[in-house]
Order: C-alpha cells, then structure tokens, then sequence
C-alpha cells in the first residue's frame, strides 16, 4: 500500500490519496493520470490491468485501486 | 422529419398517447414500432443499414456470451481440479476466442460506416495524387450516408465490447435488441448510449405521471427555444459569413467565432434537450450529453462538459485500450530505458492521445478539416499538460489573484475562444483557407466597418439581431441560474410562474423562431454525422 502511495503521490503531490475517497468524482485523477498509474502499477507490482477494469470504482481511493491489485494478482 | 418539424410534433404525440393506452407490457413494442416508423421517414434506401447493424451486432453478442457462460461453467464445475495457474490460462485462452468474434464484429460494423462515410474521402486523397502524377482525374463515388449512422454505429460497437469485457451481457430478445439500436429520441444524434443503463429504462413499465410529463415537455420547448430562436437565427449570418469569406475577414472572422458558437451550442443541445424532454414524458432516463461546457476554465475540461456520452465512448473504448494494451506497455518500458523517466512514462500516453483524437476528428467527418480540428484540440490539451508546472508556479506565486473570480472568467473565456476558433474549422471546411483567416484577424482592422454597417449585410435585421442577442442572453442566464439546482426544477414548485414561463416561451418561439408555413426549420447539425 506504501507504495502505492508513493506512485498516487508522484502524480499529484498536493493531495492525501489516504483520505481521499472519491478520486474520479473529485476529478483528481484524470484519463491521463490513470494511464500514467496503470503503467506505473504494472511494472511495480508485476499485474496486468486490462481495460475492462477501468472504471470509476476501481479508481475512486487508494483502497480500491489496491483491492484491485491485489484482486488480480489472486485471479 | 427533423424534431422540429409539426410532422414529428404530431408523430411524438401519438406515440405518447399510444404508448399510455396500452397494457403496459406492450410500451417497448410501441417504441419500436415508433422508432422504425421515425427511420422510415427519414429515408426506406436506409432501413438496410439500420438493419444490418442491428442483426450484426445482435449475432456477434449473443455468440461471444455462449462462449462466456460456457467458459464459466467450465471453471465453475472444475473449480476443485484446476491449479490457479491452469484456471488462469484456461480463461485467457477463452478470452482470445471471443476477441476473434468481437474483431470480426467490429470489423463487420465499423466496415460499412468506414466504406460509406469515408470512401469518397479516401477516393478523393488517391485521385489527387493520381492526377498529380500526370493523369486524368477519375470519378470520385458519393455514396448514400445513412442518417445517424455514426450514432447507431457506434452505440452498437460500444455494446459489442461492453459484452466482450462481460460489463453487459447479451439480449436474447432480438427486438428488444432492435429497440436499443433504433430508440427514435436518440437514433439519428445520440446521446450514444450504453445498454447497461438504457435497457433497463426501456423495458420496464410505466405510468402517466402528470409532473413528470410536464417537466418533460417544458424540456422540449427549451430545446425549441434554443433551436429554433438561437441555432437557426445565428445561422444565418454565419452562412452569409462563411459564403462571403473572401470579403469578411478580420473582426468578421471573430464574430463568426461567437455565432457559431451560440449556433451550435443551439443546435446540439436543443436538439438533445428535444431528446431528454420527450425521454422524460415516456418515463425513460437518457443520458445527460452537456454539463455547461463554455463555463469550462481549461480545454480538458471542456471535453468533459461537451458532447459526455462521444468523449467517455471514446476513452473507454479506445484510448484505454490503446493505452494499456500490451505493445503500448512494451513502448513505455523502452521509452522509458531510452528517453529517461519524466519523458518515457508520457510517450505512450500522448501516442494514444493523438491516435484516439485523430479517429474522434474523423468520426465528425470525412475531411482533412476534421482531422486537423481534433488533432489541434489534441495539441491544446497536450500543451496545457506539459506546460502544467509552469501554471502551478503562476498559481503559487499569484494566490489571490488565482483565487479571485476575475481570473476563473478570464480562464472561461479564453477557453471559449479556443475552442470556437478550432470549431471554426467546421464552418470554412478548407483548412488553408481558415488559417489564413484567423491570421486576418490579426492584419485586417476591419472593427469599425463592421461596427459602422457592416452588420446589417449578414442577413438579419436590426431587430433580429437584438432578438438573437437576448436570447442568447436568456439561454446564458437560464444555464447560470442551474448551476446549483436545474431551473424547471425551481419552477415546477411554483406552478404558476412555471405555466407562465411555458406560455412565454411559447410566444417567443412563434414570434421570432425560424418556423412557421413556408419555412423549413434547418436540419440539426449533427444529424448529418
């Protein structure tokens, strides 16, 4: 999760991603950002985040997009 | 029958009355009766197209949801005998297969919209290299472009993936299936919709509900309003701007900025306000296309406030895809080896940026202006990107000015500005030709001509243009007033300013709206896409 933090961080250092819920919504994290962060997870944590999974509630907070690695790590 | 036809007034009507009189079981059977009517007017050559989209898709889907609940079904039964790596494997390799059947889907869908929309296009840019080399010219083909068929396409395309992804699953009911390709308020120019949320609108019942019909039609006489008093006035100075560019150059070129702005925000948003409203009265929730978008402060966000449900089809379906597709993934890891962090990990996103506004300028049209108009709107987005540091240490150094309303007003308007001076690729359609007319506004100090008469030669009268100008006015006023809480929204708690508001709209519109016996109200601009 740190280090997620630390990648979430890097793109927008203003922001405190651990209380932030509500990524998208907020208009935080943008197509570009989310593009940026998939690359940045894939090679970090060695999963493959396929399209179909970019949705908003995958994206909204740190815990959900780390859910979602740690979902497709298990599958 | 354009939506503001009394044609279609009294083809809405009875399609209402029809669809609350029978059981309603039946409603959705009355839309889809209603729906291929509504096509049918438009033109019987196109039936075909409509049809083939609709039975291509239908085929495509239900043959890529047999393979994915037997692919379930397979891991579901094995779920005890199969390693996690074998599962695995096994629903990668069924993911393969149903991509095949999604390409072929694809293919088949995209391909006819590809050779009737852009075959004289194509055509054209081979006959000219062609005659180039010293021969004669050859007869470039003009194909029948179905109406709305970039709308229905795509909405269709969108399904076939959604169903690849498993986000949707299948309809069994082929005219069910029929009724989300063919749904008339939406078919011929959108919102596109996605089958998730519209079916569920579309198939279930329901009843007369007095306030919410009311709020519907007060809806759809906004988007008159806006159609038929600021879209088809403005038109017709920009036409006589456009028509008469060799001589109107300079401050003419920025008036037409502003006119064509008002007309095809007019235009397009009437005519999906037609949709929503009428949408409404039938029970059934379409999405919002517009979010106020000249109040947008930067070019990003503009795209997100402007035409919605196009700009999410095309980052969910393409730029997505293309972004984190496995070559793309494969780039970023080289570029990032050989231009360093900072650039490498940017490439392979502005890559796809470029190619996903390339194709969204080519789904506007078959022309190099619409290429260069989405590939300039990419420019200016890539641009602020990159520039985003130096803004941050503006911002940082300059707070209270940042913060004062003065500087977000000077944001919206240079954003306006931009973007109308992009859009007015659409108008002069040569792309060399509007360059050099935007530059005459820098060498052609015309302000006074245009001021002093200039303007009584553009087609309307002094009296049209005070009328346009108010009801450009009303339109911004409205837009202002529903930031926090939508104006009909108000109004519906104090009946009697609302029905007098509707009356009052009504006489605008029959007063000074471009209707009535002997005028044909103009097509909706993007009908035509």
């Amino acid at each position: 999760m740190e280090r997620l933090i630390e990648i979430l961080k890097d793109l927008h250092p203003e922001v405190d991603f651990s209380a932030a819920t509500d990524l998208i919504g907020d208009g935080i994290l943008d197509s570009l950002d989310i593009v940026t962060l998939i690359t940045e997870i894939n090679s970090t944590f060695d999963v493959s985040i396929p399209p179909e999974e970019i949705i908003p509630e995958n994206f909204a907070s740190a815990e959900a997009i780390y859910a979602l690695i740690l979902r497709l790590d298990e599958e | 029958m354009t939506f503001t036809s009394a044609s279609f007034l009294l083809f809405a009507a009875l399609t209402v009355l029809l669809y609350f009189t029978v059981p309603r079981r039946g409603q959705w059977w009355v839309l889809l009766v209603a729906s291929y009517v509504f096509y049918l007017f438009a033109g019987v050559e196109y039936l075909a197209f409509l049809l083939y989209a609709t039975v291509v898709s239908y085929v495509v889907a239900r043959l890529m949801q047999a393979r994915a609940d037997a692919e379930d079904a397979f891991v579901e039964a094995n779920r005890d005998r199969l390693e996690k790596s074998e599962r695995k494997a096994f629903r990668a390799k069924e993911k393969k297969k149903r991509f095949f059947i999604l390409v072929g889907g694809l293919v088949a869908g995209f391909g006819m919209l590809a050779v009737l929309k852009y075959t004289g296009f194509a055509a054209g840019i081979v006959c000219a290299a062609w005659t180039g080399m010293g021969n004669e010219p050859f007869e470039i083909p003009d194909l029948l472009l179905p109406l709305g068929i970039s709308f229905y396409t795509f909405q269709a395309m969108g399904y076939l993936i959604d169903v690849y992804r498993k986000n949707a699953r299948a309809e069994r009911n082929f005219f069910r299936f029929a009724l989300f390709i063919s749904y008339f308020p939406q078919l011929i120019q959108g919102p596109i919709s996605r089958f998730e949320a519209l079916s569920e609108q579309l198939f279930a019942t329901h009843a007369w509900d007095a306030t919410r019909v009311r709020s519907g039609l007060a809806r759809v006489l906004w988007g008159f309003f806006k159609k038929l008093v600021v879209a088809d006035t403005a038109m017709i100075a920009v036409k006589t701007l456009v028509t008469g560019s060799d001589t109107y150059t300079g401050a003419y070129v920025f008036l037409l900025i502003l006119l064509y702005s008002a007309q095809i925000y007019g235009d397009f948003t009437g005519g999906i306000d037609v949709t929503i409203g009428l949408s409404e009265i039938l029970g059934i929730r379409v999405a919002e296309n517009f979010n106020r978008p000249f109040s947008s402060k930067s070019t990003k966000e503009y795209w997100r406030r402007w035409h919605i449900t196009m700009g999410t089809w095309f980052t969910d379906y393409v730029f997505y895809p293309l972004s984190v597709c496995s070559p793309m993934q494969r780039f970023s890891k080289f570029s990032r080896a050989k231009l360093g962090n900072a650039i490498g990990k940017r490439l392979p996103v502005y890559v796809a940026t470029v190619a996903t506004w390339f194709l969204t300028g080519l789904w506007h049209g078959a022309g190099w202006n619409f290429i260069v108009w989405g590939l300039l709107n990419c420019l200016v987005i890539l641009v602020s990107q990159e520039l985003t540091p130096l803004y941050d240490r503006f911002h940082a150094k300059f707070p209270r000015l940042v913060a004062s309303g003065a500087y977000g007003v000077f944001q919206m308007a240079r954003t306006f500005l931009l973007m109308g001076l992009i859009r007015s690729l659409d108008c002069y359609r040569d792309v060399g030709k509007t360059f050099s007319l935007w530059f005459s506004m820098l060498t052609d100090w015309n302000l006074p001509q245009l001021l002093t008469g200039g303007w009584r030669t553009l087609g309307l009268t002094g009296a049209e243009w005070c009328m346009l100008g108010l009801a450009i006015l009303l339109v911004f006023a409205v837009s202002l007033a529903g930031k926090k809480r939508p104006v009909r929204e108000w109004l519906s708690t104090r009946p009697v300013t609302f029905t007098l508001c509707a009356c009052g709209l009504i006489l605008l519109i029959l007063l000074f709206g471009a209707y009535g016996i002997g005028y044909d109200a103009s097509q909706f601009i993007y009908n035509q896409f």
